[in-house]
């Protein structure tokens, strides 16, 4: 952390799935979106979160260590980039592996495909086109500084607990002032599997 | 995280090389290797107008979008914008002119010549029958300001009909009335940037995540620097769920909740009586009938706490600069122009008017909502807002348009008022441009009784409506893409979209089919138009001198500038983004005429049987009648189908069967079951046609002065349903197949998503 990369800021996000749109409209994986959009307190709320590729940092993207085939490459700026389609064998540990749930399988071409980081615009000194486009700036893609400018006194958290395990990420996220701590919570530890306690 | 160096040479082979990206700001780029233009335009879809290219190949076909840097919208798009391309060379568009002599039969294709002839003999007939009013036009707010000009000259000089209005009927015209009277000029006060230096920003009656998505960057600009947020919504929107203040009230109160503020404001001594003294008149009366609200009585009218009245007059008087901007939310009512003048007069009374950061804006819906009624397309309105009732208005313009004024028709009726006359045979002929009532009408059952009255009716459109499949004749135009014209956005900042690609073959512009029509009504020397340029240098002079004078604004200007808002005297004029900053509004006596506002009930009553509010809104994916978005896979896997919105006291689960039932009908929808409504109102999306359209029982009621429907508040009550209605395709013309909506998206069609469409997205 942290040069020019993504902050995600969920109090800023209003569902509108202007960011899954236009991830579809990137020229490297034109005509699929690569972007989840949740809605973590349906019910209550209309609260929504987009979650894009974290690029992790540390450990180097899960799902680059656990691919049999070596097909995902992580360039020398942190981007984790999809699967090379002339080596991925679509076995899917990369979906697997990922504690954040971003890589899709395509089964019918068993094949990889992940956010990486419109590579194509970003290399350029570009924004990725979920960021360029979103409305509201929950996306956001710049500097932290640049961040700053705009939203004075904005915290942001790039490390992750899920359960003991802590994952450093190239995308950051936007956290509560009064709420910063080191990890935050990037997901309940798996505690029991069909009723079976396997901790 | 190490930044690569902006070198093209280093970039991983096979990237695309935008060329000299690096070095130049994103919106200078042009082409890309392979030979594709950008083409500068702006979206086709809301008042914002979104600056974007459109990408053409090499073939001259659009292909894409790209986000484009302009002053509006700084590269931001919503879902919409991002795939309104997909409509202009999609499967539905319709090729050809359909013609059918009865509505038993079914439509076949014919030669231009053909379809020309028979509306035109078709007007006759009626018109020799029955009189020149027998025959109506409706025209749209989506239209280019130059097409909206010709729809109004079009019905009075080459058809001679008073019937002339337009779906800006159902859009924003109770704050149009509101300004008029209260100011003299019907457009906001501020452009969007003023949010950005505003220390309180009030927005009442819009869901702006929703419906004016890249408005949002500046609201939450405003925040950035500190600044207040209040939003009055009886539905916690995504725009509420974070505001300072979320007033969630009931629907149909606003007004009196307004005049509570201002009581709060008068009592406290928070208003600005230097400004009140200088600028208006009608004070007293206003201030009189603010002391019959007090808090606590508006409270028990609104359902909300009487606290909370307090703390919002406080919030937004004391603000050093406060706005506030509106919608649907307060307009879709009997009561729409008095909710926006009670909007207007706490506005005024705390002095916050024509000065960076404070005054007012309206919420404009459709892309030329403002635009579309400028010049003249409206019932009781000439080019350049002047009134027809005017007698030196009408000189001005016929003396402009050569024709004697005892020719020009007297004023119309309104959009809902033509369907009860097309019920009663009073209106028995009717061209529609750009619209599609059978979905955006309340009262469905009504307006289709009406439609199916009328004797011949013509659509202009590019895909295949609702409406359209009830015509006689249908004649198959331009989308925004394939012509060129303006558009005057929710700021009044006139716009210009430039044509990207050929329209297809059979297909032509709404000008040209306007002007052969005329020709053949023996008004073709009025209508010699060659393109959209002609007609725009002609509403330019019509609008010369006018409150709305768009003289200066020419499209060269417009393509060297991010648009001009009006008024525009002169081509070395700059425009006038923001109004009344010499302290002069556009009344003769430059005061703000203050006005009385009285609240009452809503005019469908609350009984046993219907205890609750239904309201109906839009939704993110879907544009107003869905006759374009409906048909945009991406945008239809997003949000599918609609949905009725309720508490969970009322005790159904998510994706229930619920039957909603008011005094004009009933229809099931499932249940998106959300502590984020009020218990006593119920809230459904209006973009779908019957048998799951929330307006088959919205109530047609009307603002007395804006004749706006009352949308926004009925009786209803919900109950148990048996099983959730199938959203009907979207039609298609004869011998195209339907095509499902997902196969036009880029990518292969998706898991559907909940039924509320709100379901998680594209996981795997």
């Amino acid at each position: 952390m942290m040069g020019r990369t993504i902050f995600i800021d969920p109090g800023r996000c209003i569902g509108c799935q202007a960011c899954v749109s236009a991830c579809r409209e990137c020229d490297s994986h034109r005509g699929k979106s690569m972007i989840h959009l949740d809605y973590p307190d349906e019910g209550h709320s209309v609260a929504s979160l987009p979650t894009v590729c974290m690029h992790c940092e540390d450990p180097v993207a899960p799902c680059a260590e656990v691919c049999p085939a070596d097909a995902i490459l992580v360039t020398a700026d942190g981007v984790v980039q999809q699967a090379d389609t002339s080596r991925c064998i679509g076995c899917a540990n990369c979906v697997n592996a990922c504690p954040f749930g971003v890589p899709k399988i395509d089964l019918q071409a068993k094949l990889q495909m992940k956010c990486n980081l419109c590579y194509d615009r970003t290399a350029y000194g570009l924004a990725p086109m979920c960021a360029t486009v979103c409305p509201t700036g929950a996306l956001f893609y710049g500097t932290l500084e640049e961040l700053r400018a705009e939203r004075p006194g904005v915290q942001v958290a790039d490390s992750f607990t899920f359960g003991d395990v802590v994952v450093s990420t190239g995308v950051a996220m936007v956290v509560p002032a009064d709420k910063v701590q080191w990890p935050v919570p990037g997901g309940l530890p798996i505690v029991e599997v069909n009723g079976r306690t396997v901790r | 995280m190490n930044r690569l160096p902006l070198d093209p040479s280093l970039a991983p082979p096979g990237t695309r090389n935008f060329r000299d990206a690096g070095g130049i700001p994103a919106d200078q780029w042009r082409a890309d290797q392979d030979g594709e233009t950008l083409v500068p335009t702006h979206c086709c879809f809301c008042g914002v107008q979104c600056g974007m290219y459109l990408r053409v190949d090499k073939g001259g076909k659009v292909f894409g979008v790209e986000p484009r840097n302009h002053d509006i919208n700084r590269m931001r798009l919503c879902p919409k914008g991002i795939n309104a391309y997909q409509q202009i060379n999609h499967p539905d568009r319709l090729t050809a002119p359909l013609l059918r002599r009865s509505r038993d039969e079914p439509f076949r294709e014919v030669s231009w010549e053909e379809a020309l002839d028979h509306t035109a003999d078709e007007i006759r007939r009626i018109q020799a029958a029955h009189g020149n009013d027998a025959f109506g036009l409706l025209g749209g707010a989506s239209l280019f300001s130059e097409k909206t000009y010709l729809v109004g000259k079009f019905a009075r000089v080459a058809l001679k009909s008073r019937h002339v209005d337009y779906n800006g009927r159902l859009c924003m015209v109770s704050a149009a009335g509101a300004n008029k009277l209260a100011f003299g000029i019907d457009r906001a006060a501020n452009p969007f940037s003023d949010i950005l230096l505003t220390d309180c920003l009030l927005i009442a009656g819009s869901n702006v995540g929703e419906c004016f998505p890249v408005m949002t960057q500046y609201v939450w600009g405003a925040r950035d620097r500190g600044a207040s947020l209040i939003v009055i919504d009886p539905r916690e929107t995504a725009i509420a769920r974070t505001a300072d203040i979320h007033v969630a009230l009931k629907p149909g109160t606003d007004s009196a909740f307004f005049n509570a503020l201002l009581h709060v404001v008068i009592k406290e001594e928070l208003d600005d009586e230097a400004y009140i003294g200088a600028h208006t008149t009608g004070w007293e009366e206003v201030r009189d009938k603010a002391a019959e609200y007090p808090p606590e009585r508006a409270a028990e009218i609104c359902g909300v706490p009487a606290s909370q009245i307090v703390e919002v007059a406080r919030t937004f008087a004391r603000a050093p600069k406060a706005m506030a901007w509106h919608a649907r939310g307060i307009e879709h009512h009997s009561q729409g122009v008095e909710n926006c003048l009670s909007v207007i007069n706490l506005c005024v009374a705390t002095g916050n008017l024509g000065k960076p950061g404070a005054g007012y804006g309206t919420i404009t819906g459709q892309g030329n909502g403002q635009g579309g009624r400028e010049h003249g397309q409206k019932a009781d309105l000439l080019p350049g807002g002047r009134s027809i009732m005017n007698a030196e208005h009408r000189r001005q313009i016929c003396e402009i348009w050569g024709i004697e004024e005892s020719e020009l028709p007297p004023a119309g009726t309104s959009m809902m008022e033509m369907v009860h006359q097309m019920r009663r045979q009073e209106i028995r002929g009717l061209i529609g441009i750009c619209n599609n009532p059978f979905v955006s009408l309340p009262n469905y059952s009504t307006v289709k009784d009406g439609y199916d009255t009328l004797e011949f009716h013509a659509q202009f459109d590019f895909f295949l409506s609702e409406t359209a499949a009830n015509a006689h004749v249908v004649f198959p135009v331009t989308t925004w893409a394939e012509d060129e014209g303006v558009m005057a956005n929710a700021e009044a900042r006139v716009v210009k979209h430039n044509k990207a690609q050929e329209p297809p073959a059979g297909v032509r512009t709404d000008t040209w089919v306007i002007c052969q029509l005329a020709q053949r009504l023996g008004a073709g020397d009025k209508f010699a138009f060659p393109g959209s340029r002609e007609v725009f240098d002609e509403l330019r002079v019509a609008s010369a001198g006018t409150v709305n004078d768009y003289y200066g604004i020419t499209y060269e200007r417009l393509e060297e500038t991010g648009g001009i808002a009006w008024p525009c005297p002169s081509t070395d004029h700059p425009g006038t983004p923001r109004l009344f900053e010499d302290g002069r509004t556009s009344h003769p006596d430059g005061k703000v005429h203050m006005q009385v506002v009285e609240w009452h009930p809503p005019m469908d009553p609350y009984d046993d049987e219907h205890p609750l509010s239904l309201t109906t809104g839009r939704t993110v994916a879907h544009f107003l009648s869905g006759n374009q978005t409906r048909r945009l896979g991406a945008l239809v896997e997003q949000t599918p189908r609609p949905w009725v919105e309720i508490h969970p006291s009322h005790g159904f689960r998510n994706g229930d069967p619920v039957r909603v039932v008011t005094r004009r009908g009933s229809a099931v929808f499932p249940a998106l079951v959300t502590e984020a409504i009020r218990p006593d109102t119920v809230f459904i999306p209006y973009h779908w046609p019957v048998p799951t359209a929330a307006n088959a029982l919205t109530i047609d009621a009307l603002d007395p002065r804006s004749k706006i429907p009352e949308y926004k508040v009925c009786a209803c009550r919900i109950e148990a349903g048996d099983r959730v209605a199938e959203v009907p395709a979207p039609p298609t013309a004869p011998g195209h197949v339907a095509y499902p909506a997902a196969q036009v998206s880029r990518t292969d069609p998706l898991p559907p998503t909940s039924p509320q469409g709100r379901g998680t997205a594209e996981r795997s």
